[in-house]
């Protein structure tokens, strides 16, 4: 009996320390070196001119991709959950291909797709919306990386709930959208709720898809993660790659705790 | 009034519904009573609309309804499992189907306060599903229903999922609430007991087929074929015959049981038995017995009787059936 609590300790000891050895310490440095010059060095670091538009592009970014996720994404995991749809596999697959692919060969077939010499190239002559090297590259490059997560936090509640709640809505005699909006919306609200949160962080740490499709102008084209990169990269600022991760992280962290507020102001317990 | 006509309904290779046909009378309670895979439930959510059939026709109150979808049938449909929204409070969920009408708050309130009252819920307005137990959400469920005023109410194994002592409480319940509101209402249940409890009308289905409709006490005392008479009340096979174990005589003198035997027309005859076992239950006693031929059965008597008898295991007795079902094929009666 001694011996296997002891193996249970050891078990515990050890898989903490792997959490917090790979996971918090790397978090905890990067806070200890942001903030280790004082506030102010921080907020002037995050005040430049390209630190702001990065931040306005990240967000821009995100304010675009979540919506046309949750709305593709419970549509998705509806039609995956309740309806009867032949190739349903296929459709599994394709929506967990984002999570096999390497967001950097995302990027080379957006580039093949839509470049200049690409498949669709021509709208950029015809019309002059420059996908490529502009922020649509950039969106559906980072569509692609997060369309799984809505429709994986969804997908199973749906089947969890099941369909008489749905059913009891319907023989008291409400429509097809009063029962989404009165009785599926509310019941799936927590798997969306993670999902949303999901989506926000890794769009906002997107980065080998999105570099790719991105011309990396400072000020024009970079999110806040590609600043991190091209001042640690490009400019040997340090201190500056500290402080924009420092400043992504608290926005994905915002993110979080927004969503579980509000969750809890709307849900009765 | 309810009809349902020549029915069909596959699901692949499987029968649901076998050309089923069935008149359910206004203002009745009609159980549909069956094994599973029997139908029933298909034959339930097909008067609701919630499954299509292949063929056939339902109508509701004169009308044909057999393209109409749930929300337009005018119907109530309690589920096994209560189907209770979650998210909402009681008062919401039973207010679910006036609010969606849009009528007035006020009316709305007034409404489901005295429903609340009906089912026994006063008080609980403000709770949630998941804070009351399964008697009190199944009443809930039912109060949830009738609040649209349906011209039917539809049941499926409402007390399925309760204990036993609960079921038998909310079955005498719903009884009493027929009574008083007077909605056709159609259960669907595989207790027998249930069926004859509370319902003054029984569909038996077998097989996605009815195999006989009529109020309880005909179709025990009447049943149609073997499968009737074996699913509604217990049986025992005596001689060949299925005959109810209550109607079982057991004597200790061979002569007496074969005179007594002489006396009964299309009797299946005596049965020499060895009793294996004497069971008490409550006010009941069952002598569970082992014919010559091998072939077990249980007679039931009384506690009085039992008592004044005293049967004991590995006692030879001689068993005749006092009043054979006359309702099964007459089997050459045993040789005397």
């Amino acid at each position: 009996m001694t011996t296997t609590r002891r193996s249970v300790l050891t078990l515990r000891t050890l898989a903490l320390a792997y959490v917090l050895g790979l996971v918090a310490v790397p978090i905890l440095v990067i806070l200890f070196r942001t903030f280790e010059p004082g506030l102010a060095v921080f907020i002037e670091s995050i005040r430049t001119p390209a630190a702001i538009a990065a931040l306005n592009l990240s967000v821009l970014i995100v304010a675009i991709v979540v919506p046309l996720n949750v709305v593709f994404g419970v549509v998705t995991a509806i039609a995956l959950a309740r309806w009867r749809l032949p190739g349903k596999g296929l459709i599994q697959a394709v929506v967990d291909l984002p999570f096999a692919v390497s967001p950097i060969v995302v990027g080379v077939s957006l580039i093949m797709l839509w470049g200049a010499s690409g498949w669709f190239g021509g709208l950029q002559s015809s019309t002059g919306i420059r996908v490529i090297f502009g922020l649509p590259g950039m969106v559906i490059a980072t569509i692609f990386v997060t369309l799984p997560f809505v429709v994986r936090e969804v997908e199973p509640v749906l089947h969890e709930i099941g369909t008489e709640q749905e059913q009891a809505a319907a023989t008291l005699g409400a429509s097809g959208w009063q029962t989404f909006w009165r009785i599926t919306v509310p019941a799936i609200r927590w798997g969306l709720t993670y999902g949303v949160v999901l989506t926000v962080a890794r769009a906002l740490g997107e980065f080998g898809a999105v570099i790719m499709v991105s011309s990396g102008f400072p000020g024009v084209s970079q999110t806040l993660t590609l600043l991190v990169h091209s001042r640690y990269i490009d400019d040997h600022n340090t201190y500056g790659a500290y402080a924009a991760a420092t400043l992504l992280m608290g926005l994905a962290l915002g993110t979080l705790l927004l969503m579980t507020l509000l969750d809890r102001k709307r849900s009765p317990r | 009034m309810i009809t349902v006509s020549s029915a069909r309904k596959n699901y692949g290779d499987f029968v649901a519904l076998d050309d089923v046909s069935l008149t359910i009378p206004s203002g009745s309670l009609t159980a549909l009573l069956g094994p599973s895979g029997s139908g029933k439930s298909t034959l339930l959510r097909a008067i609701a609309g919630l499954e299509g059939i292949d063929s056939g026709v339902v109508s509701i109150a004169g009308v044909d309804v057999t393209r109409e979808p749930p929300q337009r049938r005018g119907i109530g449909f309690v589920f096994q499992h209560y189907a209770a929204f979650k998210h909402m409070t009681v008062r919401d969920n039973v207010a679910f189907g006036l609010t969606i009408r849009k009528r007035p708050k006020a009316e709305v309130r007034r409404k489901v306060d005295e429903l609340l009252e009906i089912v026994g819920l006063d008080g609980f307005q403000h709770r949630y599903p998941s804070q009351l137990s399964g008697g009190q959400r199944q009443r809930m469920a039912l109060a949830r229903a009738l609040a649209v005023d349906p011209r039917v109410l539809l049941l499926d194994e409402p007390f399925g999922a309760l204990d036993a002592k609960v079921r038998a409480e909310l079955r005498h319940w719903l009884r009493r609430l027929h009574d008083e509101v007077h909605v056709t209402t159609v259960l669907v249940t595989h207790d027998q007991e249930e069926a004859l409890d509370v319902a003054d009308r029984i569909a038996v289905l077998n097989r996605g087929r009815i195999e006989q409709v009529g109020d309880p006490v005909s179709l025990y005392e009447k049943p149609a074929n073997e499968f009737v008479m074996s699913f509604l009340g217990s049986v025992a096979r005596l001689g060949g015959q299925l005959v109810r174990p209550h109607d079982i005589v057991l004597e200790r003198d061979r002569l007496a049981a074969l005179a007594a035997d002489a006396r009964t027309p299309a009797s299946p005859g005596v049965v020499t038995a060895t009793v294996e076992r004497v069971v008490r239950l409550g006010f009941e006693v069952r002598v569970e017995l082992k014919a010559d031929s091998g072939e077990r059965f249980a007679a039931q008597v009384t506690r009085a009787e039992a008592d004044r008898r005293r049967f004991q295991p590995g006692e030879t007795v001689h068993a005749r059936a006092d009043r054979p079902a006359d309702a099964t094929e007459a089997e050459p009666a045993l040789a005397i």
